[in-house]
């Protein structure tokens, strides 16, 4: 009896070891990796900030290069974060709260589907659909709103533009909130919903009450991976776009992004240029690394109120 | 306010499952009616009806009526939202939304539907639904902690003291003692007590003694067996349930000689 209840009692240590040897391994490789990225981007981008200025593309130098399509990647990532975030969240609570349960399965299933198209798709559907039918769109906005800056003319007579980039953009981040959004949505607690509708809460008070706030982080998260996806999006942006200098306006040609701008320079760069192709790398690599870290903050900032504790 | 509720020939279903038949039954104000009976007999989805929270559920409809002082609340064109706002619910396990501070719990209920409230009207209605519930010197230095801080009873209480904020004519309560230990369960039950003078307060529980202590009336189901609807067996006053009940089921469950 004693003997088979140690050698149980053995064995499952022989496990433990084993699972944590692992757990451990899995951990250090993934720093390492994470370090060797970072020390290759360092060591390759180094010649691009210690170029003299007349040698880096655009002639005065590497932060002349870089500020102009850093402000485009994040333009870009706003413009579809402004339109998704909102859209994505209520399509997720439309398909966890209010859809009867058939048709929201099968909104489940499409919108998981969408998640998994290939970005080039997009891209082709951005280039060759979307701008056609955006022309005639952004010809009124610039007769119309034109005084506003970022809605002055002359209009893309192609729609090839930065808001088209963003729309394209947008559609591409909308399933991943959306799909995020309404597992979270879905976890939020019975007990406190029903605690809403026993105080005489409407369906949309109950939301408000008991599954946003506790969806809050949650929500940060979606979006934040949604940005994630919208400021590396290189395919998508580069058929979309046809690029030009930095600019205000949004339906004009012009501006351009750090993942695209890679792509499209990257096979034919060689020397200096290689090098500041992958400074911009960097560049990207750190702008991810601090919105993740913003993001944290923030759900982290009202942790006392989350229900975890 | 305190109303009273008649309810007849209710059935119950979750989809095609019977799980609550022809019940009838009037409880009457400013009383505690106690119900009892064995696990899965029912009670708590009979109770669901009364401020129907059961159609929350999937599938959850119901026949028969419930009057609320003569107005049936399943008849054509009632708003649930407002049923549940004139009949409060206190659950098993206390729920006391943790994303809001005490205070902002206690006022859950009385923000609903856009009413406005004044600084001063909430401080004194949250001052006073806390000490209708007992819980008043408890928190009254910590109102903006989360409510998620408290004790178990002491959530209860709150969750009592939200219930009561909104002012409603009927309380259900479903097990709320039943994690708790004896001293909060003894706080709960002389809240009850008080409670009855302003409210109609139905409680479910599995404990006897408690339903002795606590009721006026007491309403015994049972179920014939598993897949078989639960049924009403005796309702009468609780000192004639506990001491000669007429039904001979009632006698066996109540003395403890029940299977
Ligand atoms: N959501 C549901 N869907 C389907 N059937 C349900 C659901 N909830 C309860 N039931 C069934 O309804 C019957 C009554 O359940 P109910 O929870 O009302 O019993 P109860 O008397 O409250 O039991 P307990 O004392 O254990 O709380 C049971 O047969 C149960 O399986
Ligand atoms: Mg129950």
């Amino acid at each position: 009896m004693s003997i088979t209840k140690q050698a149980g009692s053995a064995g499952g240590r022989t496990g433990d070891k084993v699972f944590s040897g692992a757990a451990l391994g899995a951990g250090v490789l993934i720093m390492v990796v994470l370090f060797a990225v970072a020390v290759f981007l360092l060591v390759q981008a180094l010649p691009a900030f210690t170029a003299a200025p007349a040698d880096v593309t655009g002639g005065r130098g590497f932060t002349s290069y870089i500020v102009p399509i850093v402000v485009g990647t994040l333009i870009a990532a706003a413009i579809a974060l402004v339109i998704a975030t909102p859209i994505g969240v209520a399509v997720a609570l439309f398909i966890s709260h209010y859809a009867p349960r058939r048709l929201a399965q099968g909104l489940g299933y499409v919108v998981d589907l969408l998640a998994a198209i290939p970005s080039v798709v997009y891209g082709a559907w951005g280039a060759s659909f979307l701008a056609s039918q955006l022309k005639e769109p952004y010809q009124w906005l610039a007769d119309n709103l034109g005084w506003i800056p970022i809605f002055a003319g002359p209009a893309s007579s192609t729609a090839k533009t930065m808001l088209t980039a963003g729309i394209v953009l947008a559609v591409m981040v909308l399933p991943i909130i959306a799909s995020l959004c309404r597992e979270i949505f879905l976890q939020a607690p019975a007990l406190h919903q029903e605690a809403a509708l026993a105080l005489g809460a409407t369906r949309w008070e109950m939301v408000r009450m008991a599954v946003l706030p506790f969806a809050r982080g949650g929500i940060i998260s979606a979006v934040m991976l949604g940005l994630g996806r919208a400021l590396g999006e290189t395919m998508a942006v580069a058929l979309v776009l046809s690029s030009g200098p930095l600019m205000a306006s949004l339906i004009r040609s012009g501006n351009q992004t750090v993942a695209a701008e890679i792509a499209l320079n990257f096979p034919e760069a060689f020397g200096l240029r290689l090098h500041e192709l992958i400074a911009a790398g960097l560049v990207l690599f750190i702008i991810t690394l601090v919105v993740n870290m913003v993001a944290r903050w923030i759900i982290n900032r009202h942790k006392e109120f989350s229900g975890a504790n | 306010m305190s109303k009273r509720i008649d309810v007849s020939d209710l059935n119950v279903f979750y989809g095609d499952f019977l799980a609550v038949e022809g019940v009838n039954i009037t409880l009457d104000a400013k009383s505690v009616t106690a119900f009892i009976g064995p696990s899965g007999c029912g009670k708590s989805t009979f109770l669901r009806t009364l401020n129907r929270m059961h159609e929350v559920v999937p599938g959850g409809r119901v026949e028969g009526s419930v009057l609320l002082d003569g107005d049936n609340l399943y008849a054509d064109g009632v708003d649930p939202v407002l049923v549940r706002s004139q009949i409060g619910m206190v659950f098993q396990r206390a729920n006391p939304f943790p994303t809001m501070s005490i205070r902002d719990n206690v006022l859950a209920g009385v923000k609903l539907n856009n009413r406005r409230i004044s600084r001063s009207d909430a401080d004194a209605l949250v001052e006073a639904s806390l000490r209708g519930a007992n819980l008043w010197k408890e928190v009254k230095d910590r109102l903006d902690k989360p409510g998620s801080g408290l004790s178990g009873g002491q959530q209860q209480r709150l969750c009592i003291a939200r219930t009561i904020a909104v002012k409603p004519d009927v309380i259900l309560m479903d097990e709320p003692c039943s994690a708790l230990d004896p001293i909060s369960t003894l706080a709960i039950e002389d809240l009850i007590n008080e409670l009855k003078d302003q409210y109609t307060v139905v409680i479910v529980t599995h404990n006897m003694q408690q339903a002795a202590r606590v009721s006026d009336k007491t309403a015994f189901f049972n179920i014939a067996g598993t897949g078989k609807p639960g049924k009403l067996i005796e309702f009468s006053e609780t000192t004639t349930i506990f001491n000669n009940p007429v039904e001979k089921a009632t006698e066996d469950y109540v003395s403890g000689r029940f299977g």
